[in-house]
């Protein structure tokens, strides 16, 4: 676990909290899970490093 | 919404027949405030330190008991401190910077203000509404132009091009009364708002929420804490926050579909209570139940009538930005309302009030709107989202950042007309178009003091010594110099205002930063002046 980066890098966090909310405003839960899949493709592929995709899935599947 | 929890009088004040009451011709003032809440008796004070006579008319004669706003920000406090009355503020409320978010049951996140130290006010005080109400009016008392008259109840508005023709209603019966000027300060339910006709545009949040104040003997440290889906109250969000008095401010998200009359019964309080608090006894002294609006007039100046506070703009309570932002907007008039009214400046210097204060109001509405969104989602998938956010906030610090159980008002660094672009880069606290940060000083008879305190009401230079003769500031203008009339000795005045030897600032009457300087440039100064009174 190393090359994940899980400080804040945003400048103003609430701002990217608030475009991902408004992104599923209106959309029931089935919709909503239906973007947050083509979501974490389009920014895995953004990020394009394996490494950093396994940890950032351990670090999801871990926080419930 | 009404509470079935009668609200008691705390203190009372007498109705007075003005003369104005009985006058043969219509009586003209200079400047009328409607509504004597912090807002209303904040704009009255200034007036009346600022040399303008001013009528204030509310239409109770009392100040109800429940806390309503309770937390100030140092902004209001330093603005109260200039009016004489912030050192026993702060000596009668309770200083915190520690709040603590939970979910469930386990401290997710704790964040400090970490003010600036060095500064004379604190970050914040709690403190009832009541408390701050009441020093106010007696502070107004003091003061031979504030009129203060209870039971004057605004009943008819007439716009005129250079006045406002008023009807108020009294026990003796109405009276007319022209004024130059209205500040309009009634309130969420401001009747001015309505006699004009005007409407807010925004939003109107679906969940309710219960407020109640407990009087309660609790040795818990001061903090504000706020926890999400807590086992005391599964599923919604729950806030303490301690005041004075021991008495304690409690928030209890209910949900969109909860019955407003049924949830105010104080045996339901009791009981939702109790699953809170356990077996610790405590009294009810004032419950609530609310729904939030984010909401703002499209113009906040209509004629010769001016709106602030509530009266023009609504928020969440999350953001402590109600009353503050409602006070600033009083301090924001004021200084230009009276240069106005003395000839030294144009009606449209009064615009920029507009201006200013729609960026501050814009402001608080986002903040405000994205905590309450994050405190009460709209629908599965956006607390599915939320959700998210919490469960990852133990292990990634990003989704911290992102837990928003309301962002704290600070002053809103205006991006302005009133001030003139920096030619050469300041590093430092200090911001153009923000309130000078506080720094501490030691005064001319050698004991220790602050910057803000030793602050004239009108434009004032600021200079920091270089060796030479201070410069003689332009007219209108005083000059205060760092190194002569007061010393910095710690270096805090020079650090946060990045000076260097001979630099000048020039401060508006309500101490924002509007222009600087590395050297004195009259011309200059006085072209940065005029600039900040709107002439060009």
């Amino acid at each position: 676990m190393a090359k994940l980066v899980t400080a804040s890098q945003f400048a103003d966090p609430d701002a990217a909290y608030v475009a991902l909310v408004e992104a599923r405003r209106g959309l029931d839960e089935q919709a909503a899970a239906a973007l947050d899949a083509r979501l974490a493709l389009i920014l895995a592929n953004h990020i394009g490093d394996i490494e950093v995709l396994k940890e950032a899935i351990a670090v999801a599947k871990a926080a419930t | 919404m009404s509470a079935m929890f009668e609200r008691k009088s705390v203190y009372r004040y007498d109705y007075r027949r003005s003369p104005d009451q009985a006058a043969r011709a219509i009586v003209r003032r200079p400047v009328v405030v409607v509504g004597a809440g912090p807002v209303g008796l904040a704009a009255a004070i200034d007036l009346g330190l600022r040399g303008v006579p001013v009528v204030l008319i509310d239409d109770a004669d009392r100040i109800g008991e429940g806390s309503r706003g309770i937390c100030w920000s140092k902004r209001t406090l330093e603005i109260c401190d200039r009016f004489g009355v912030g050192e026993s503020l702060v000596a009668q409320g309770v200083t915190w910077k520690i709040g603590k978010l939970y979910r469930g049951s386990d401290l997710v996140f704790s964040f400090d203000l970490l003010p600036e130290d060095g500064h004379k006010m604190p970050a914040f005080i709690n403190l009832q509404q009541f408390y701050l109400e009441k020093a106010l009016v007696e502070r107004a008392n003091e003061l031979d132009l504030v009129d203060l008259r209870w039971k004057n109840r605004l009943i008819a508005v007439e716009q005129h091009n250079d006045h406002v023709l008023l009807t108020i209603d009294t026990p003796d019966g109405p009276y007319s009364l022209e004024a130059d000027w209205l500040i309009a300060a009634d309130g969420a339910r401001s009747s001015t708002r309505d006699l004009l006709g005007l409407s807010f545009s925004g939003v109107t949040f679906e969940d309710k929420f219960l407020i109640a104040d407990i009087r309660m003997a609790a040795d818990l440290p001061t903090e504000r804490r706020f926890w999400f889906d807590p086992p005391f109250h599964s599923g919604q969000s729950a806030l303490m926050h301690r005041q004075p008095d021991n008495v304690w401010r409690i928030d209890l998200q209910l949900g969109p579909d909860a019955d407003v009359a049924e949830e105010q019964k104080p045996e339901r309080v009791t009981a939702r209570l109790k699953r809170m608090l356990g077996e610790r006894p405590f009294e009810l002294e004032w419950i609530s139940v609310y729904r939030f609006n984010c909401r703002r007039l499209d113009r906040f100046i209509h004629g010769r009538v001016v709106f602030v506070g509530d009266a023009a703009h609504q928020v969440s309570p999350f953001g402590a930005r109600g009353a503050n932002s409602g006070i600033q907007d009083a301090e924001n008039l004021v200084w230009k309302l009276a240069l106005v009214i003395k000839g030294e400046a144009s009606e449209a210097l009064i615009g920029s009030y507009e201006t200013e204060r729609i960026q501050a109001a814009d402001e608080n509405i986002r903040h405000s709107t994205r905590s309450t969104d994050f405190i009460a989602p709209h629908s599965a998938a956006e607390r599915a989202l939320r959700n998210a956010v919490l469960a990852l906030a133990p292990t990634a610090e990003f989704a911290r950042r992102m837990i928003n159980s309301g962002r704290l008002s600070v002053a809103t660094v205006y991006d302005s007309p009133l001030s003139t672009a920096d030619e050469s880069p300041f590093a430092g606290s200090a911001r153009l178009g923000a309130p000078l940060p506080d720094c501490p000083i030691r005064n001319a008879d050698g004991s220790a003091g602050y910057l803000l305190e030793n602050l004239g009401d009108d434009f004032t230079l600021l200079t920091f010594k270089n060796g030479a003769p201070p410069p003689s500031a332009p007219e209108g203008v005083s000059r205060f110099s760092v190194g002569i009339d007061i010393d910095d000795p710690d270096g805090a005045a020079a650090r946060r205002l990045d000076a260097t030897p001979g630099a000048v600032y020039l401060l508006r009457p309500d101490h924002h930063l509007c222009a600087r300087w590395r050297s004195y440039d009259r011309g200059k100064v006085a072209a940065a002046r005029d600039r900040a009174l709107g002439k060009s």
